[in-house]
């Protein structure tokens, strides 16, 4: 079953959906869109360190995310507004990262396979990286869940509880530089952050805790994957894309629904 | 033994100093109200005593195993995070959806477990807040401001309930309050606050004290000379709030 690449890439990107549902919620319920651009962007220079060093380019890509996430809470509050602190990260990274690219002549690398994804092209072994990220991710947030919605809720809430906030902050980190390091196959650095907020935006309306939103989320990611090939197939369009279009037509819709509810 | 107990507590946020050798101790079933000017680090006395502030210097003991019901000032609830007051009552904790609704029979909205927590007005916000501080049956409540939006009826209902909670379970209460009046009735203990502690003791003990009348003045029990108080006026060393003739002048300016 396996053989079929349309199968490992439907299962790809249904792996992708499963990890990003409760982690994008989690950056819709605290305003951390743009931190998900930053960490993608700096994944550009940890794909050209790793092929560079010879080390997997999972690896690569997550060491150089993880330290990106490091330095935004090393530099946060001593002066720079969080918005202006990561788009100077996230672009000087992804900038960086395209100029180290070009010092690999010795290794021909196919960049846009990298912006973009390319999610026909997974390996049963990228499969098992990216399951095995997705059910990390999901455990690490599934562990964690109770002390990161009190802490997003608020952190004051949070430390009368026993819970420190700041210890929750590096968990949900720690899970998006994964998801980062994994879905770069799959949907390309530039797609990322899509996948991680539009499902959770698109099960907003439908939700009434944040289990629900979370739950749903999932749902619509892997539909939009699943749909957003068979799509990619029939249309002879790139199969990345394709899967954020669905997911952005269901954003769509169920904003639709929702305003006509009301 | 002492629920907590604070010992020469500085906090400070950069250079300035909030506050400076606070010493305080809570005892079991007592309510204490914190008093004091803007600025005067009654909210971030509160934050340390939760853990959320690291303290300068100093240090603050909890007795072993303390439990701790903490009411902020106000939550502010994005529009993005779905949460039923349901929910949000059994939150982290391991508390049964019996329990949360009893929370809420006591908290007097028992109607609102369905609701969405971005919905509730001010005053059934307060009184969630408050149940979800009482879920877990505290030995320590701690509220900052938690009638702040609150009308007179409201506000008096809610520091009734506060003393009911004292009496049905026994937990020590230490709350901020700018409504004097509540404060001197509702109160075992007053703390005046100012960047250090100027004064405790008594409701009346207090109120009778040179240096709250010269940060709340004298005329209808401090109520209104609260809003017209000087905040910038000297502390020489020691705590010398006498009504000299400067003081005098400067609040007269800040009337008008």
């Amino acid at each position: 079953m396996l053989d079929d690449f349309m199968t490992r890439a439907a299962l790809a990107g249904i792996g992708v959906a499963v990890a990003a549902a409760p982690l994008g919620s989690f950056v819709v319920w605290r305003r951390m869109a743009y931190f998900g651009d930053a960490t993608a962007h700096a994944a550009v220079l940890g794909v050209a360190l790793s092929l560079a060093l010879q080390v997997s380019v999972f690896a690569g890509a997550m060491a150089v995310a993880l330290v990106m996430a490091v330095i935004v809470t090393l530099l946060a509050g001593r002066g720079y507004a969080m918005d202006t602190l990561l788009g100077v990260l996230a672009h000087s990274a992804l900038a960086f990262g395209l100029v180290a690219v070009s010092f690999l002549s010795g290794i021909r690398i196919d960049l846009m396979a990298y912006l973009f994804g390319d999610i026909l092209a997974v390996s049963r072994g990228d499969l098992a990286v990216i399951w095995g990220g997705a059910l990390l991710v999901v455990g690490l947030i599934g562990w964690r869940w109770s002390a990161l919605l009190t802490s997003t809720l608020s952190a004051d809430l949070a430390y009368a509880s026993g819970i420190d906030p700041k210890r929750e902050q590096l968990v949900l980190t720690l899970a998006l530089a994964i998801t980062v390091a994994m879905a770069i196959k799959v949907v390309g650095v530039l797609l990322i952050t899509a996948m991680l907020i539009i499902p959770a935006a698109a099960a907003r309306p439908f939700a009434s805790t944040p289990e629900q939103m979370a739950l749903t989320a999932a749902g619509i990611g892997a539909a939009s994957a699943v749909i957003g090939l068979q799509a990619a197939l029939l249309l002879d369009t790139p199969a990345g894309p394709s899967i954020v279009c669905v997911a952005a037509l269901v954003f769509l819709g169920s904003s639709v629904l929702s305003s006509l509810r009301t | 033994m002492s629920l907590v107990t604070v010992t020469n507590l500085s906090v400070g946020y950069g250079a300035e100093p909030v506050l400076r050798n606070v010493s305080l101790s809570i005892e079991p079933g007592e309510i204490v109200t914190v008093v004091g000017p803007n600025g005067s680090g009654k909210t971030t006395l509160l934050r340390s005593l939760i853990g959320a502030v690291q303290p300068g210097g100093g240090r603050i003991t909890r007795k072993p195993g303390l439990r701790i019901g903490y009411v902020p000032q106000k939550l502010h609830i994005d529009q993005t995070l779905p949460m039923t007051v349901d929910r949000f009552l059994r939150l982290p904790g391991n508390t049964s959806k019996t329990s949360s609704a009893a929370a809420l029979d006591r908290a007097g909205v028992p109607a609102l477990s369905r609701h969405q927590m971005s919905a509730l007005s001010g005053g059934q916000l307060q009184r969630v807040l408050l149940a979800r501080a009482l879920i877990n049956q505290p030995d320590f409540l701690l509220l900052d401001e938690a009638t702040q939006g609150l009308d007179q009826p409201g506000s008096a209902a809610f520091y009734q309930q506060i003393e009911q909670v004292r009496q049905d379970t026994g937990c020590a209460v230490l709350m901020i309050s700018h409504e004097l009046h509540v404060v001197m009735s509702a109160s075992d203990r007053v703390i005046c606050l100012n960047g250090h502690v100027c004064c405790e003791g008594t409701p009346d003990t207090v109120s009778a004290a040179p240096e709250y009348r010269a940060l709340f003045g004298t005329g209808t029990g401090g109520a209104l000379a609260l809003y017209r108080h000087d905040h910038d006026h000297h502390h020489d060393g020691e705590c010398n709030h006498g009504s000299d003739k400067a003081h005098s002048d400067k609040k007269t300016e800040a009337a008008e």
